[in-house]
């Protein structure tokens, strides 16, 4: 594996008195795309969220480029260069398109012009002065990674990017994730859709009731796909 | 000279030349509270006091260190402004996670606080402000006193620039954006508390501005906010909680029907406001220009 970019190591995480996450680890390394896959209610999106440092309460250790994070609010963490796009996509309906683009700040260089973010999302550009929240579910959800791609952060976390979309609209973001990953950025992904992240993943973790219990490469995982889909539960 | 339904002209425009200098300053202290409300979730109701200390800022620098009327301007918003930081820093921020009802009792405390305190201070019988725009002009109709005009424009300009500020700005679009998702914003890399300590500096420094322009106008006292801010909050609420051109529009809009209330029907002129408050909250809960949630 490569210089690992995001190191986690036994993460826990807590909603009030619910404790979630029960020491989750795991890396990810420069340039890789790695999947978090799991159930529902497993801890991959409590696992994103705590990275960012979005939870009620964190504790463990989470390194970036070898900085911890824990105890760090979460501005000083994406000022790191993590990037985060919500499950629920977190469209902003007081602005329109290209201000929803514009919002987060440029944190450091190397992020895509809005001009390339354009090119890669050419509908934005057509619906740029309509209100965020009037798009389609898919335009969204390209809004939403394309927000992100600006800030010249390196680290993008994902979370299930193709839910509720159509299968021409998942085909399209998994053609634009495979093109951000050959610019360069490393990925971090939540998926239910097994199919949809064989098909982009260089590893997998398999979580369950807040630990990781398995990783696997993208070969092993196209050998054990009755192993991963009894922990899907598919 | 010509008569409108019974009522001389002079009376006419005199009362409707009242309304707009009122509606003018319902218009910049509904804005504030309009501003504080989105961003903090809190209903301001130190926000009278806060008035008045911009016109006891403007007065004491009068006096204490003859510092003129321009200058006040600029510089009792800042002073005002930064008393609100610290009041943000300071306890503000401690109850944001708590029921609206405890951010209500702490600002209404606090209002009561300093309006005794300075009351204790300086008295209640208040202190006339020199006008620094002395004469007027006659406009056949009616007589217009400088100092009156230029306080309507002043207050178009603010009220304007806020609104452009809001709406149409990069730091716009981060208040926005933080009022409707602060965590996410925040997730994005920007420091969401330290703009909600802005907002607040902003919200109160409006307060206090409206404060240095109404000193020559009224008594400089430090009970002249208390009434005003029940009216502000009326207009707020018909405005819709949280919108800002909601807040101009019906603030000034609401100064001139209590202008013409007083031409026609002077005993309702102290309720008009309220009434209108009754029936928009009847027909639309959300105010004329607020969403629903």
């Amino acid at each position: 594996m490569a210089e690992p970019l995001l190191k986690v190591d036994n993460l826990q995480a807590w909603y009030g008195e619910s404790h979630i996450l029960h020491g989750v680890g795991f890396e990810v390394g420069k340039g890789e795309l790695v999947t978090l896959l799991g159930r529902n209610g497993a801890g991959k999106t409590t696992t994103l969220r705590s990275v960012m440092g979005i939870v009620e309460k964190r504790a463990g250790s989470v390194t970036f480029e070898g900085t911890e994070t824990v105890g760090r609010p979460s501005d000083m963490i994406a000022r790191l260069g993590i990037a985060y796009c919500p499950e629920e996509r977190g469209i902003f309906s007081s602005l329109n398109v290209e201000e929803n683009l514009l919002l987060p700040p440029v944190i450091r260089p190397g992020g895509l012009s809005l001009d390339e973010i354009y090119k890669l999302f050419p509908n934005l550009h057509e619906r740029r002065k309509s209100q965020g929240t009037k798009l389609s579910g898919g335009e969204q959800q390209m809004l939403a990674i394309g927000r992100i791609l600006r800030t010249g952060a390196n680290l993008l976390m994902l979370d299930e990017p193709t839910e509720g979309l159509a299968p021409v609209i998942v085909q399209r973001i998994g053609e634009i994730i495979r093109q951000l990953k050959s610019r360069g950025f490393t990925i971090l992904l939540v998926e239910q859709n097994f199919r949809f992240a064989a098909a982009v993943a260089d590893r997998h973790y398999v979580m369950e009731d807040g630990h990781v219990v398995d990783v696997m490469t993208a070969a092993d995982a196209a050998q054990n796909i009755g192993k991963l889909q009894a922990y899907l539960g598919v | 000279m010509f008569e409108l339904i019974g009522v001389p002209p002079q009376a006419l425009f005199g009362q409707l030349l009242l309304g707009l200098i009122n509606g003018a300053f319902y218009a910049m202290l509904s804005l504030g509270l309009a501003v504080i409300f989105g961003m903090l979730n809190v209903i301001n109701f130190t926000h009278g006091a806060q008035y008045m200390m911009g016109a006891f800022a403007a007065w004491l620098m009068l006096g204490l260190f003859d510092v003129p009327f321009w200058a006040s301007l600029v510089l009792a918003p800042l002073i005002v402004g930064l008393f609100g930081v610290i009041l943000e820093k300071l306890m503000l921020k401690r109850i944001y996670h708590l029921d609206h009802l405890y951010g209500f009792l702490l600002t209404f405390g606090l209002a009561l606080m300093i309006e005794g305190l300075f009351q204790w201070k300086w008295g209640s019988s208040g202190a006339p402000y020199p006008n620094p725009i002395p004469g007027g002009t006659n406009l056949g109709f009616m007589f217009l006193p400088t100092y009156r005009g230029f306080v309507v424009i002043a207050a178009l300009v603010v009220c304007l620039a806020t609104w452009y500020g809001i709406e149409r700005t990069k730091l716009g679009a981060y208040l926005r954006a933080a009022t409707e998702n602060p965590t996410l914003v925040r997730a994005f890399g920007i420091n969401v508390p330290r703009l909600i300590t802005l907002t607040y500096g902003l919200g109160v420094g409006l307060a206090a501005l409206a404060g240095v322009l109404a000193a020559p106008i009224q008594q400089v006292s430090a009970l002249m906010g208390t009434n005003l801010v029940l009216v502000v909050f009326a207009v707020v609420v018909i405005g819709g909680m949280g919108s800002i051109m909601g807040s101009i529009v019906t603030g000034f809009g609401l100064g001139l029907i209590e202008g013409l209330t007083k031409v026609f029907y002077p005993p309702a002129s102290n309720t008009v406001i309220f009434v209108v408050m009754a029936l928009v909250l009847l027909i639309k809960p959300a105010g004329l220009f607020g969403q629903t949630k």
